[in-house]
């Protein structure tokens, strides 16, 4: 059988402007992300069921003895839900961005880097995509709110909605530099599990910290993730906090978020256009 | 474009230069071939071009005009083909093709003419609605050759464009590359460490060590080894290529084993040199015309594969020093 092929123009075409090709990079790893999940559907599955394990199991471990000063009313399972849900989109940001290191050395991400789209395009796109399923994730997630004890009409959406967000732009950039920056699948689960766990257990999203030894709450203090899970907490309850719970204000958590959001899509750009050629 | 030229391109590893100030020019409708062992700098050299790495030193001339390596300006007129096939292997043929297709900017009205064009002429039409991921290798790299056509590129840059896939397959890709670079008078440049894939090019550089040892065309090269190539195996073949200095004047090296020399008519010699050795030496003779591969054999002493044994050797032996390393740290 021989092909039937046409002979098509051979004048060089017109090429469009840089931006029109960034627009592109972005479209295009926003889309493959979404088709590639929705596709996988055992890794919806996955992805959904072990947060919900998690809650579940911690939850009825812990739930009997737990009483924080302050906030009495507030039983252990409606505590560790805003926990998990930041957990969902810690794990979706990572394994997103994990899959960067294969993709980009033999996988589609070749095709983009080759491409005429720039650096930060491609940072842009990835970040957009692992940002688009962690919301998806977390929206999940948060259909069972009711069971958490909160009430679906009582939460704070638009703040809640800012908050998720900006926590996935900030930890799929900063997933996307540490995979980028590694190279190396082994070394990025060192990462996940020294540094990237550590800070979520650290965030006061499994248990508060405010009893803990003075250097925790030092440590707390400083991880940027407890503004992020607070601010999930405080939108959740419906825009305030129990006076034992309220470790810091809505002003303090959201610009802790945007800066993270902007430092994190900042770091995965600079690392990502560090070693290649011209943006 | 109607010329490329590469001036001292230059990639350093640390210490070690992977590529040491390569240059070559290629004109258009040319098939160029960078042909060497693994290590050679070739894939470095690829990756420049590509802007998947910065050179440290270097420039590229398109119809004159200074451009960085991976400028693009460039790679927008340029299509690349990987030696891994970048095609997501969860998305459709035609999902890939659209992406490839947008990612360069092609209008998506003649978007879809220009897919069902590049799916008839790799052969896939009937698969387009398919998942990559039941694509044999040899589809998937013609799918990505499909893909990097739909921009109308005026370059191609190919890695080991046939490597891993079983000859049959081999020989499609090259029907269609040649077919392509006819019908769109592209310029196409490779990399491979394949003598048998550097025959389909117009012109051969061939590199060893990051450095250029031979350029020109595939029979210019072969003039160099000097017509045929006699390969004879003995069980002492130190002794047989003193003794064929000695008495047929014959400049013979020991390559792997065997001993191998280059000679004008060498089948009028054939008989005199199984003559000339005392019975029993002579375990085996060859002769063949020479080819692409004999030229790195004549140059370095060492055959293409037996280089990358080499290669790999080195690379094993720094990965156990690390390793070596790694455990002696307490």
């Amino acid at each position: 059988m021989t092909p039937k092929v046409e002979r098509l123009s051979h004048a060089a075409p017109a090429r469009p402007s840089l931006l029109a090709f960034d627009l592109a990079v972005i479209r295009v790893l926003w889309k493959r992300d979404l088709v590639r999940f929705f596709r996988q559907r055992s890794r919806i599955v996955g992805a959904l069921a072990q947060p919900l394990i998690f809650w579940a199991m911690m939850g009825s471990g812990f739930a009997p003895s737990f009483r924080i000063p302050g906030a009495e009313g507030v039983g252990y399972m409606q505590y560790f839900f805003p926990g998990i849900v930041t957990m969902t989109i810690l794990f979706t940001a990572i394994f997103s961005t994990m899959s960067l290191i294969e993709d980009r050395r033999e996988g589609f991400m070749q095709a983009i880097l080759a491409g005429p789209g720039s650096r930060t395009a491609a940072v842009l796109g990835k970040v957009l995509g692992s940002t688009s399923l962690a919301i998806l994730q977390a929206g999940a997630v948060l259909l069972l709110a009711p069971l958490a004890g909160y009430s679906v009409g009582a939460i704070a959406w638009p703040l809640l909605v800012a908050h998720l967000l900006l926590a996935s732009i900030a930890l799929c950039g900063i997933g996307f530099a540490f995979a980028w920056w590694l190279n190396s699948t082994a070394a990025y689960h060192a990462v996940m599990s020294v540094v990237l766990l550590p800070a979520w257990i650290l965030s006061g999203a499994m248990f508060p910290m405010t009893s803990g030894p003075g250097w925790m709450r030092t440590v707390v203090a400083l991880n940027p993730l407890s503004y992020a899970a607070t601010g999930v907490r405080r939108a959740l309850a419906g825009g305030s906090l129990p006076q034992g719970l309220a470790s810091s204000s809505t002003v303090t958590e959201l610009s802790v978020a945007v800066g993270m959001a902007v430092f994190g899509v900042a770091v995965a750009t600079w690392v990502c256009a560090r070693n290649s050629a011209s943006s | 474009m109607d010329t490329l030229e590469a001036v001292g391109l230059t990639r350093r590893y640390g210490d070690r230069v992977a590529v040491d100030g390569l240059s070559f020019r290629v004109a258009r409708g040319e098939v160029l071939g960078l042909l060497g062992p693994n290590g050679a700098g070739k894939t470095t050299t690829f990756a420049m071009l590509a802007g998947l790495l910065a050179a440290d030193g270097g420039h590229l001339l398109v119809d004159g005009e200074k451009l960085a390596p991976g400028a693009r300006s460039l790679r927008a007129r340029m299509g690349v083909v990987f030696q891994h096939p970048s095609v997501d292997a969860k998305l459709t043929a035609r999902e890939n093709l659209d992406m490839g297709a947008m990612l360069y900017g092609v209008p998506a009205r003649e978007a879809r003419d220009r897919i069902n064009w590049a799916l008839d002429l790799v052969g896939l039409a009937d698969r387009a609605g398919d998942q990559v991921e039941t694509f044999s290798g040899g589809m998937r790299r013609r799918l990505e050759l499909a893909r990097v056509l739909l921009h109308r590129p005026e370059i191609l840059l190919l890695d080991e464009p046939t490597q891993g896939l079983d000859i049959s397959a081999a020989r499609r890709i090259w029907a269609e590359l040649l077919e392509i670079k006819q019908k769109e008078r592209l310029t196409i440049l490779l990399t491979t460490h394949s003598p048998e894939e550097a025959e389909h090019c117009d012109r051969i550089l061939v590199l060893d060590k990051g450095k250029t040892i031979a350029r020109g065309t595939p029979d210019e090269l072969r003039e160099k080894v000097g017509g045929d190539v006699v390969v004879i195996g003995s069980d002492d073949p130190e002794s047989v290529v003193v003794q064929l200095k000695e008495k047929l004047s014959i400049d013979a090296r020991v390559a792997e084993g065997l001993v191998v020399f280059a000679q004008v008519n060498a089948h009028e010699l054939v008989p005199r040199v199984v003559e000339a050795l005392p019975h029993g030496t002579v375990k085996s003779v060859a002769m063949h015309r020479a080819s692409i591969g004999d030229v790195f054999l004549e140059l370095t002493g060492k055959t293409i594969d037996g280089a990358d044994a080499e290669e790999a050797e080195i690379l094993e032996r720094r990965k156990n020093k690390a390793a070596a390393k790694r455990e002696a740290r307490p």
